[in-house]
């Protein structure tokens, strides 16, 4: 099945050739980084998890919320989903490895990444989020090329993966809890240390990916003979609706605790992000575009002829996107940091370098992504021909 | 061959349990190195519970500067600002973020945030505080690590393996002290005069304070005390006739950030 991916218009190749390009340099750069050392990054002594570590957790949503997909298919069978299952787990599928990789791109020592299972310890939350990110990679695979295999066979699915499909549903929310859990379990860190962490990622996953979704069947719809349905696209358009309403309610929720508190150690990340300390303030024209934008998305989206029409829909999508994106992306690693533990203030901008080594994974997730999707989508052309 | 003082205890361990001992382990794994390393030192300081106390009122700024040096030359910890050769030169901005530090000063607003208060005692406002890593009773660095690089030893000392690093930064996410260093680049271009007993890092691991562990071991003070004219004391907790309990008794002390349930083990009497 897999030769599928191999064969195609040249406009595909020139779409994997663009990626491979992207790969190419950001690999290079990556090997001057390992020489070097992560000095090539904006990182710091204040500021030590930075871009690499970002990307990751955004990309942990993304995937968890194959489960939007997965779910309303086996556990409420509703048959609609059948058709873009496949979608949604590939899409886990390219997503969990950019994950993978982000990590491996920000260890300080990658030759050693298997001291973590030489030396296992399961007191640190690094070392389930490592069991669970694997696991749910393997189970993606496993459920979405047997279900498309006996798809292309035309026989319903074997038995045995049944199991493994019911088992991939409660374990994607726990990849993004247990990534939460990185973040909400650490003392001194006013920013992260709250309990509302988890359901936030959710959430904000439960919208970020089926906007994700909504997208990429567009484009298989623009550039494929395969249809992924408009029902479909609609009722994806209800999850994120819904998931992005949930995201701004939880955002006030934690703006009332740490305000109306007044606990100067929570207060001062809003603070810096939204307004600035000391003079130093570079994300807050990006934090308040990420809110407002996402406040007024949710609006917009709850209006059904906006949701109706496909291009508004898709404007809305892009932009729940792009504002989660901000949001965990962007601000939430470095406002954990900042403040420092000092009080004081080291901003952390990404560099040139780390740009483009981030660059350089999101363009293997998406060659990933591209490949399964052509063998997805060749196979439901094939049968429907 | 040189094998980590872990490793050899975990199989001089077992080979004790198989009625070996501990000399045919060490036999096993490196033979002839025995009489220089495996002895324990009879001399070594031990504690069943380490903690130190620094005196604000005898610390003076020279006195915090000389023990940094001290601390900082004997553990081979580079100076970005000091290349030993000028053309490795380092801007500010890059020394900031690439400063590797076991023990420095901070004034008190930044060593006790929250804690400063506007109209009382002008004089600990003056103050340099010597910082360093806490060597926490319940320290959440160790808990985060997912390869037990960071671990604490039964006398309370939180240790850094250095070769088992794997660089993943979590447990400076985790120290609410600022008390870790990383290295973001190799540090060996910027060590002025290098101690040839005491190893230097390689790029990508963390490093910090380890109370000088390698000096208590062979009955050595931590270097820092030595140099601290009564400054700064080292003890045992445990021992309710030690030096750093007549300390406690006799005076009123602080710790950073105690509400954090890490339980820091070092004292400032202010
Ligand atoms: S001060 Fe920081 S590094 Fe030292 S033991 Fe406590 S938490 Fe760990
Ligand atoms: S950086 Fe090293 S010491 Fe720190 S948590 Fe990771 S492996 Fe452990």
């Amino acid at each position: 099945m897999f030769e599928k991916a191999l064969v195609g218009t040249k406009r595909y190749y020139g779409v994997l050739g663009f990626l491979l390009l992207l790969i190419g340099i950001g690999f290079f750069i990556y090997l001057k980084q390992l020489d070097f050392g992560l000095g090539i990054t904006g990182m710091s002594r204040d500021v030590s998890w930075g871009f690499y570590i970002a990307q990751f957790t955004y990309l942990v949503g993304v995937a968890a919320s194959a489960v939007m997909v997965v779910l309303p298919l086996y556990l409420h069978d509703y048959k609609a989903f059948g058709r873009i299952a496949i979608l949604g787990e590939f899409l886990a599928v390219a997503a969990v490895t950019m994950c993978i990789l982000f990590i491996v791109v920000d260890l300080g020592k990658p030759s050693r990444l298997f001291n973590v299972l030489l030396h296992p310890t399961p007191n640190s939350v690094l070392f389930w989020d490592m069991i669970v990110l694997n696991g749910y990679l393997l189970l993606n695979l496993i459920c979405g090329w047997t279900v498309l295999q006996a798809e292309r066979n035309e026989v319903p699915p074997p038995k045995w993966v049944k199991p493994f499909i019911y088992i991939a549903i409660p374990w994607a929310p726990s990849i993004h809890t247990v990534t939460a859990f990185l973040y909400a379990g650490l003392p001194g860190r006013g920013y992260w240390l709250t309990a509302i962490m988890a359901p936030r990622f959710l959430s904000s996953a439960f919208a970020a990916g089926p906007a994700l979704l909504v997208l990429l069947c567009l484009l298989v719809r623009k550039y494929t003979k395969f249809d992924p349905g408009r029902e479909q696209i609609q009722t994806l358009g209800k999850i994120v609706t819904y998931a992005i309403l949930i995201n701004v309610f939880f955002f006030f929720c934690e703006i009332f605790t740490v305000f109306y508190s007044q606990i100067p150690d929570h207060m001062m990340h809003f603070k810096y992000l939204f307004a600035g300390l000391e003079g130093k303030g570079q994300l807050v024209p990006w934090m308040w575009v990420s809110i407002v934008g996402m406040t007024l998305t949710a609006i917009f989206l709850v209006i059904p002829s906006v949701r109706k029409n496909e291009n508004t829909l898709a404007l809305a999508c892009g932009l729940v996107v792009i504002t989660t994106w901000i949001d965990k992306g962007l601000g939430l690693i470095t406002g954990g940091f900042v403040p420092n533990p000092f009080d004081t203030i080291t901003e952390y901008w990404p560099t040139i370098p780390e740009a483009f080594i981030t660059l350089g994974v999101w363009a293997v997730g998406f060659l990933i992504l591209t490949m399964l999707y052509k063998v997805a989508v060749s196979v439901k052309e094939e049968i429907r021909a | 061959m040189s094998i980590s003082r872990r490793d050899f205890l975990r199989i001089a361990g077992f080979s004790t349990l198989f009625g070996l001992g501990a000399k045919a382990a060490f036999e096993m794994l490196a033979p002839g190195e025995l009489e220089a390393k495996l002895a324990p030192n009879p001399k070594a300081l031990t504690a069943q519970r380490w903690a130190m106390v620094v005196d604000m009122r005898k610390l003076d700024d020279q006195t915090a500067q000389r023990c940094i040096e001290a601390c900082h030359r004997i553990h081979n910890v580079p100076d970005f600002g000091n290349p030993v050769n000028p053309e490795d030169q380092v801007n500010p901005q890059d020394q900031n973020r690439w400063e590797i530090k076991w023990l420095w000063k901070e004034k008190f607003e930044h060593a006790f945030p929250g804690q400063e208060q506007p109209y009382v005692a002008e004089r600990l406002h003056k103050l340099n505080f010597l910082l360093l890593c806490n060597h926490c009773n319940n320290p959440p660095c160790v808990r985060v690590c997912p390869t037990k690089a960071t671990w604490k030893r039964e006398d309370g000392v939180v240790m850094m393996d250095q070769h088992r690093c794997i660089g993943c930064r979590y447990c400076m996410a985790a120290c609410p002290y600022g008390a870790r260093s990383f290295n973001w680049r190799n540090p060996r271009p910027f060590i002025k005069n290098e101690n040839q007993t005491y190893p230097t890092r390689e790029i990508g691991v963390v490093e910090k304070c380890t109370l000088c562990a390698e000096r208590l071991a062979k009955g050595q003070l931590p270097a820092c005390v030595e140099v601290s004219n009564g400054a700064l004391t080292v003890g045992d907790l445990n021992d309710a006739k030690s030096k750093v309990r007549e300390l406690l008794r006799a005076n009123f002390t602080i710790r950073r950030k105690p509400q954090l349930g890490s339980n820091p083990q070092v004292y400032y009497i202010v």
